[in-house]
């Protein structure tokens, strides 16, 4: 348990130094209006940390990407970067996008056309001397590996180079944040991945925040250490991917997430035990289930891997945990894995994934009747509002 | 060969096209850029000495230019003269009738630089001055060199406004192209050949230099 005390120190740390000196070392956002655009978003990112806004389109995470950099002003809230206050709207203050030390990638990369690439990243470089900026804007070339391509004009340079000319030109800027609006959407797959490793890569030198839009769920789980869900300008939750994905705070989020297996069940008791009734069954729940009334209603979700199939004729792991017996109603086999779709008595259906060969061994066809354990230690229950309403008391 | 008339042409053409660009710049990137009540009405405005017949432009700014009308009036007081058959008189009528030739290609121009460019020389430290110094005239530069041949072109030829409001006096308001008409109204069709041939020339070399300063960018297209 040494890296959760670790983890917590650290936690401990970051506050307190907010509480010292007001805004952290990192990114804090805070925007607030009605109108014409609508925005109820908080988060924060921290030095050396990568954020991915996440949300369908018309979640306004352009729009809190460019709030950041001081192209568009909400009509509440406050923006503080690296211990400076950038935006608050209480005080009047806004500093301009100049003032801002922001390196910007845009969607469409925004390069000048009339310059060329070596040109475009002296751009940023404006308050070195002629021979000092050439140079360094040299050394951004080669970081972004296009040496000899310095005398290119944008349109004689591929996609995934004109991305990297405006990485480059964002990180000669030595920003104090980095923002990336959806930066690998105009390129090819072969040439997105790429660049998405050379990115998780590139990270390991830069110590700013990072924060990425994207509506894009495999890409920000990727790249992405901490995920901020969006929809209609709120935020709805920030949080590792991985609890994101196993812990969704509302049936919203899980939905935005594309995850399956949101049920409603009522709180009972069975044997003097708290179980979660759920159609013909009473489920065991590992967390939560203690401090709620009888007869409450509560939504819950299960992660698709925390659905354990049994094997036919023989005792699998887990099997006497939340035994479910259900029909399969439907197989989609994409590629190497099937997705199963099982119809469970009362009507509500299960999804999971395996993979493809498993489903073959198991002889799962359409109709067959199977048996499968819902793990405890997986079902998170949604206390709707509640929840987030603890959420946000964590982050504060 | 009249001279004379070429000489008050040139200086014509020159002194719209320097007053005007500026202006047209200021005003294109204006219309280009903002968004306010109104700004079909000024675009009409622009755009109306574009389809008013010379003559009625021509028209209105002889009944203007008088001196109990308003903008003569000003003029006498300011400067003492008239407006009305002087070379200044022409001068203000060309930059009106030359109006939307100069400031329609420089508007289109910059509708077409993407707005995100802009905010990407903000967000790299230009100020708003070097943004349009660094990235916005470079740009719509093809558009300026444009209105600027439109401009030099139109006012050379321009016929009906110029003898309304100036008439044809002699080293003042006698355009080349009012000299052509008054040639041939002598029957001097050898003198309007002339003259003629020397105009076509001077507007195909005009047109010629500007089209092919603009044509001069590697970064373009093609």
């Amino acid at each position: 348990m040494g890296w959760l005390d670790a983890g917590g120190g650290r936690v401990a740390d970051s506050s307190m130094a907010e509480l010292a000196s007001g805004p952290g070392a990192g990114l804090s956002v805070a925007v607030n209006q009605t109108g014409p655009i609508p925005l109820a978003a908080e988060f924060t990112c921290q030095p050396g940390e990568l954020l991915a806004l996440v949300g369908p389109s018309g979640s306004g995470k352009t729009t809190l990407l460019r709030t950041i950099a001081g192209l568009y002003r909400p009509q509440q809230g406050r923006i503080s970067c690296a211990g400076d206050i950038w935006f608050d709207a209480e005080g009047k203050r806004s500093l301009a996008p100049q003032h801002r030390r922001v390196g910007v990638v845009f969607q469409d990369y925004a390069l000048f056309p009339h310059l060329t690439a070596l040109e475009n990243i002296q751009v940023p470089l404006r308050h070195l001397p002629q021979p000092q900026r050439r140079e360094q804007a040299e050394q951004w070339l080669a970081k972004v590996r296009l040496e000899g391509l310095g005398k290119r004009y944008p349109n004689a340079l591929s996609g995934g180079q004109r991305q990297r000319v405006a990485l480059a030109r964002a990180l000669a800027r030595e920003p104090k944040v980095l923002l990336l609006d959806e930066p690998f959407s105009a390129v090819d797959q072969v040439t997105r991945r790429r660049l998405q490793r050379e990115l998780a890569l590139l990270r390991q030198q830069i110590d700013i925040p990072i924060v990425l839009v994207t509506h894009d769920l495999e890409e920000a789980t990727a790249l992405a250490d901490k995920i901020c869900v969006l929809h209609n300008g709120v935020s709805l939750q920030q949080d590792t991917p991985e609890i994101l994905f196993s812990r969704p705070c509302s049936p919203l989020v899980a939905r935005l997430l594309d995850r399956h297996n949101l049920f409603a069940g009522v709180v009972v008791e069975v044997d003097g035990q708290r179980r979660l009734q759920w159609g013909e069954s009473s489920l065991e729940v590992a967390d939560g289930l203690v401090d709620l009334p009888l007869g409450k209603k509560v939504t819950w979700y299960l992660p698709p891997s925390d659905i354990v199939l049994h094997r036919r004729g023989r005792p699998s792991q887990g099997e006497r945990e939340n035994p479910i017996t259900a029909t399969v109603s439907e197989l989609v086999a994409l590629g190497g894995i099937t997705s199963v779709s099982l119809r469970v008595n009362h009507g509500d259906m299960l999804r999971f994934d395996i993979a493809t060969h498993a489903a073959r061994r198991n002889q799962l066809t359409s109709g067959a009747v199977v048996n499968v354990s819902l793990l405890a230690t997986g079902i998170h229950l949604m206390l709707g509002h509640q929840v987030r309403a603890d959420a946000h008391d964590k982050r504060k | 060969m009249d001279w004379s008339a070429l000489s008050v042409s040139l200086r014509l053409a020159a002194f719209t096209c320097l007053i005007l660009l500026p202006l047209s710049i200021w005003l294109g990137r204006s219309l280009a850029y903002a968004r306010f009540r109104g700004k079909g009405l000024c675009e009409a405005l622009v755009a109306l000495p574009l389809v008013l017949p010379p003559t009625v432009l021509g028209f209105y700014l002889l009944l203007s230019f008088g001196r109990d009308a308003p903008v003569g009036a000003f003029w006498a007081q300011m400067t003492g003269g008239g407006l009305n058959f002087t070379f200044s008189g022409i001068l203000i009528a060309s930059l009106i009738a030359n109006l939307p030739f100069a400031v329609q290609p420089i508007q289109r121009a910059f509708e077409h630089i993407p707005h995100n460019l802009r905010e990407a020389a903000w967000c790299s430290g230009l100020s708003p001055w070097q943004t349009l110094l660094r990235v916005e005239l470079p740009l719509v530069w093809p558009g300026i060199m444009s209105a600027a041949a439109l401009t030099f072109a139109h006012t050379l030829g321009e016929f009906g406004v110029i003898l309304m409001v100036g008439g044809s006096i002699d080293g003042e308001t006698r355009t080349l192209a009012i000299a052509i008409y008054d040639r041939v109204q002598a029957f001097d069709e050898q003198g309007a050949a002339q003259m003629s041939a020397l105009l076509l020339l001077v507007s195909f070399i005009t047109l010629g230099l500007v089209y092919g300063l603009a044509g001069r960018r590697r970064w373009a297209r093609g």
